[in-house]
């Protein structure tokens, strides 16, 4: 994201706002437009492309819905304990791998390969290993988020300035000082972005896990859905999903001071 | 300088230790972590199999590692695993050409009109970052139950990086070659082509790699979840039948794939990135 806005002032002089107002509403307006008209032409079987105003009247009725917010208090849960667990293991994995060359050298080559292999196969492994209940969602979101915590946390450590580590030793701090002190509050942004990361595939390992076997969660509510073929709920689910997900990014990246970009 | 070796004990005078270290040590170097990392793997497996043997781990749970090993050769002859590989490798490849094609032309066009630029940069960065293989269910409606619903999950998954990717390499172009084009008025089209495209190929392509990764963890995701397909299905059918060891066996195979395929990528780029 701070590339994209890096890279949007790049291009020299000023952007012209109107400009791109008008040109955003124009594709907003055009798609909505073929929606409608997609819609009504009766190219597709009932209900597959349902008029915007039954999938907006879905959303409203999915946001007024209790059963939404338990759902969504479910999901978040699972995905904030999976964060956890997969976040804290990952940072001292992470932290580990930073500071010793051998390790990472033993080591870092296992996750960087197995970081981009699709976490979803070891779902059927999460079931037995902690049950159908939460526990293998928690677990999918832990196994999801841990890759890229950690890699991003062993790059940030390795791009710490060499100065704020020999200032901590002159100081003879100990490893937990080092640490608390030195090491973390550097490495803040590489930590952040691993969060980021690891927020987004945590969220995807645990919706995919509860659309794949579970009676409760977002998850479970989009697959109901389409179980029972109601794609206004459907459409509805995925727009207030999408949403949400993309807010929670944009927040992580906002309260990190990721988007500010600085001037070099 | 006398060797230190040579110095404290006499009994290994003429043994040049320093040359000794340069010789030995930098393969040493080299090779004790890779050695050290897969031994711990060999020992973890081994700690498992004590376990299990000793009935601190349930069997039924996780299966000893002889046993997945030894049904490898089971699942690649009786799981037609051959057909299964091709199936995927080949929604992977119309996944990847598509998304070619597609993203790669949709990033030309955000660099050469740059109002729609500024208007769709940050979505297109917004759309890189939405969790769209939960769209699934709504593809399943769209294409059924067949091929087509995941190469299209694929391409749609994969899609944003290329575009941001292509974007970034076709802006990233030196200024001395744009003017070295212009100096011998070239049209649009063969700056393009001449100028442009070349000096943008090696991040277009990492824009490529980044899109075939997405687009192998959906394929195989999709055909877990929709039980549909080649590898992912696979897993899903030996799970449903409880075969335990070759689930894992077939758990290995895909991540033995997905690491090979990352790598060949891997290669690739850096045969097209200029040295700096």
């Amino acid at each position: 994201m701070a590339d994209a806005a890096r890279m949007s002032n790049a291009g020299g002089g000023m952007p012209r706002l109107p400009g791109i107002a008008l040109v955003r509403g124009a594709i907003v307006f055009g798609v909505l437009l073929i929606w409608q008209l997609v819609a009504l032409s009766g190219w597709f079987y009932g209900d597959v492309v349902p008029s915007l105003l039954v999938v907006g009247a879905a959303v409203a009725k999915l946001l007024g819905s209790p059963d939404f917010y338990w759902n969504l208090w479910i999901t978040i849960d699972e995905v904030i304990v999976g964060l956890l667990i997969g976040g804290i293991s990952g940072l001292i994995t992470g932290l580990v791998m930073g500071a010793n060359k051998f390790i990472a050298n033993a080591f870092e080559p296992y996750l960087y390969y197995l970081g981009p292999t699709p976490k979803i196969i070891f779902f059927p492994v999460m079931i037995m290993w902690f049950g159908v209940d939460a526990g293998s969602k928690i677990a999918m979101g832990a196994v999801s988020c841990f890759f890229p915590i950690a890699l991003n946390a062993a790059a940030g450590m390795r791009q710490i300035d060499k100065v704020l580590v020999r200032v901590g030793r002159s100081f003879r701090a100990n490893p937990w000082q080092m640490t608390m002190k030195i090491y973390l509050p550097a490495m803040r942004q590489p930590i952040v972005n691993g969060m980021r990361l690891g927020l987004g595939v945590a969220l995807i390992g645990t919706l995919l896990a509860e659309t794949k076997l579970s009676n409760r969660g977002i998850g479970f509510l989009v697959i109901q859905a389409y179980s029972a073929f109601d794609m206004p709920r459907m459409y509805a689910m995925l727009i207030v999903l999408f949403v949400l997900s993309i807010g929670a990014n944009a927040l992580v990246a906002r309260l990190a001071g990721l988007t500010k970009i600085k001037p070099r | 300088m006398p060797s230190i070796v040579a110095t404290r004990w006499p009994c290994c005078r003429g043994y040049d230790r320093d040359a000794m270290t340069s010789a030995v040590s930098p393969a040493l170097r080299r090779v004790a972590p890779p050695l050290v990392g897969l031994c711990s793997l060999f020992l973890l497996l081994a700690v498992v199999e004590t376990l299990i043997r000793a009935g601190v781990i349930n069997r039924f749970i996780v299966p000893l590692p002889s046993e997945v090993a030894a049904s490898f050769g089971r699942v690649i002859t009786q799981e037609d695993i051959l057909h299964r590989f091709v199936l995927t490798a080949w929604e992977c490849l119309a996944a990847g050409a598509l998304l070619t094609v597609f993203g790669v032309a949709f990033g030309v066009l955000l660099h050469r009109v740059r109002l729609i630029r500024l208007a769709c940069e940050t979505w297109v960065a917004a759309f890189a970052s939405a969790p769209l293989v939960l769209a699934y269910p709504l593809f399943l409606v769209l294409f059924g139950r067949s091929a087509m619903t995941i190469i299209m999950l694929a391409f749609v998954a994969g899609l944003a990086p290329v575009i941001l990717k292509t974007l970034e390499g076709l802006s990233a172009t030196r200024h001395v070659l744009i003017n070295v084009g212009r100096s011998f008025k070239l049209t649009p089209a063969q700056q393009f082509w001449k100028i442009y495209f070349p000096s943008a190929l090696p991040t277009i392509f990492v824009g490529i790699r980044l899109g075939l990764i997405f687009a192998l963890i959906n394929v195989v995701g999709v055909e877990f979840l929709i039980n549909f397909g080649g590898l992912g299905q696979l897993i899903n059918d030996l799970a449903e039948r409880y075969d335990l060891p070759g689930v894992y066996a077939a758990i290995s195979f895909v991540v033995l794939i997905s690491v090979l395929f990352f790598m060949v990528t891997e290669r690739a780029e850096r045969w097209l990135t200029p040295p700096a």
